[in-house]
């Protein structure tokens, strides 16, 4: 994987997050974090709890404001400036919402609208973001129900159906936007241990189709075996990063080891 | 079924019209008051923070009665008593500012209005939906607060604009939460319509009170009242299960 060499002009990476810095009020979560997914990416993030992965995951879509760095998606670069008190926020509000639909976010909690069927869950943000018809939108979603096996479900709110299920709903609810990134937050944490594989097998699939996914998770498995890039995060820095089979075969720091060790068990 | 002479049901048909309307107005302003003071104290604006929360804490704490005589009977003398003031304050301002009377002379044809009568009915309206505004103000707050914020969030991601989160997302799921509280304001709201008959407003408390006096019966009259205001809010109630039950649509329930 030499995906930051290979990027040449007719090649526009996905997404390149550059020098990604959060902090919360003195504490620094994030202390420079770089990433660059080409098309057909997928990136796994791996680290203990508290190592800064889901909140990176979180400044890429700009649900949490990083304090410095900057975020480019296929190309466009998130406008941010530092204002007058000093503080580093984006400058245009609707380049934000337009980016946003670009990077669809499956969530470890699901965060389904629990007021709207399956089927309105996943029409929603086409019809009222993108601005496609009923008629589109309800098309679209057929196709990525049946990719998803929930399209019997269709007419099933939330609460009715299982943890599993209602990833995956939320998962076609992030196809039918047709991203050009897909950020999954440890879509399987959630989950009851038999429902995790519907899910990973899911996500699998997306993977063998090139899609290009970033993977916040603790399941190892699926880092190893489907990633095309695997990135250990510590303290809020990059202390691994390379192909799966390096990184899992040939760790670097003994705080990987570890790691492994602890998850290994 | 009662007789009630002279007077006949008409006359509190009539005045119970004129209630139902207050009601339904006031509950019109006190909803809009009440989202707005909700909105802004859950805003990241300490202005905004700080209005509402005078707002709320001022109108909660003071009885209705006496703000519904201030705002009539007060509001009537201070609209009337501005002119005056508001000319005496522009001389002030002209001789400090070398003037003379030029600005209190350039000004004066715009502030006679001559003398205002302050419409009951309005004044009723107003006050009442001010009033109910601060209360529903915080049941709308806590019904906001109660809301998933993961949902609110997703909507963030998925591009939504604030205003589409807020209409397609956060007021759909804070309707559920919001319900009972709101049910409960309303029906205070209805009957506290009865106090605008001491401000002379026609509605059906007045009216019955003037057939009582004049026929020496206010049981009769009175009973009336009260069984209308009990259809009243007996068909809120109904109304509101049916509300209840529709916005809890995808909600499990307890087997």
């Amino acid at each position: 994987m030499a995906s930051v060499a290979t990027a040449t002009a007719d090649q526009i990476p996905a997404l390149v997050c550059e020098d990604i810095h959060k902090s919360f009020g003195s504490i620094e979560v994030l202390k420079g974090v770089s990433l660059t997914a080409n098309e057909g990416d997928v990136i796994s993030m791996l680290g203990s709890s508290g190592s800064g992965k889901s909140t990176f995951l979180r400044c890429i879509n700009l649900l949490e404001t990083p304090n410095a760095g900057q975020v480019t998606v296929s190309g466009e670069l998130i406008k941010m400036a530092t204002n007058k008190k000093g503080e580093y926020l984006p400058t245009d509000p609707r380049q934000i919402e337009k980016i946003r639909t670009k990077l669809a976010m499956v969530f470890q909690g699901f965060n389904l609208w629990s007021h709207m069927t399956t089927l309105e869950n996943i029409i929603e943000a086409p019809i009222h973001v993108l601005g496609l018809s009923k008629a589109e939108a309800t098309e679209r979603a057929k196709a990525v129900m049946d990719k998803v096996g929930i399209y019997e479900r269709r007419d099933y709110y939330p609460a009715h159906m299982s943890g599993g299920q209602q990833q995956r709903v939320a998962i076609a609810r992030a196809l039918a936007m047709e991203p050009k990134v897909m950020l999954f937050d440890e879509p399987t944490s959630a989950l009851d241990p038999e429902l995790v594989g519907e899910v990973l097998k899911v996500m699998r699939d997306l993977a063998d189709e090139g899609r290009t996914m970033i993977v916040v998770t603790h399941e190892m498995g699926f880092a190893r075996e489907v990633s095309s890039e695997t990135i250990f995060l510590h303290q809020g820095r990059i202390l691994e990063q390379g192909p799966p089979k390096e990184v899992f075969g040939n760790p670097k720091s003994e705080r990987f080891q570890q790691f492994l060790a602890g998850n290994l068990k | 079924m009662l007789d009630l002479e002279g007077y006949g049901y008409g006359i509190i048909v009539e005045g119970a019209g004129v209630t139902l309307f207050v009601a339904l107005s006031s509950l019109f302003i006190a909803v809009l008051l009440g989202m707005t003071a909700a909105l802004a104290k859950l805003s990241n604006s300490p202005t905004a923070q700080a209005i509402a929360g005078i707002y709320t804490t001022v109108i909660r704490g003071v009885p209705d009665l006496v703000l519904m005589l201030l705002i009539f009977f007060g509001g009537q003398i201070f609209i009337n008593n501005l002119p005056d003031n508001l000319l005496e304050l522009l001389l002030y301002i002209g001789e400090k500012t070398d003037q003379g009377d030029a600005l209190k002379i350039s000004m004066a044809p715009y502030l006679d209005w001559g003398y205002i009568d302050v419409n009951p009915m309005i004044a009723g309206i107003l006050t009442i939906g001010f009033i109910f505004g601060a209360y529903m103000g915080e049941t709308f707050r806590g019904a906001i607060l109660a809301v998933d914020r993961g949902m609110l969030e997703a909507g963030t991601a998925y591009g939504m604009s604030k205003i589409q989160i807020t209409r397609r997302i956060l007021i759909p799921q804070m309707m559920r939460h919001a319900l009972p509280g709101f049910g409960n304001n309303w029906l205070v709201l209805m009957k506290a319509t009865a106090l605008v008959s001491i401000i002379g407003l026609s509605d059906m408390v007045r009216r019955a009170g003037l057939a009582a006096g004049a026929t020496r019966e206010p049981f009769k009259y009175y009973l009336v009242v009260a069984l209308v205001f009990l259809f009243f809010t007996t068909l809120s109630i109904w109304f509101l299960k049916w509300a209840e039950r529709r916005y809890s649509v995808g909600v499990r329930r307890m087997s």
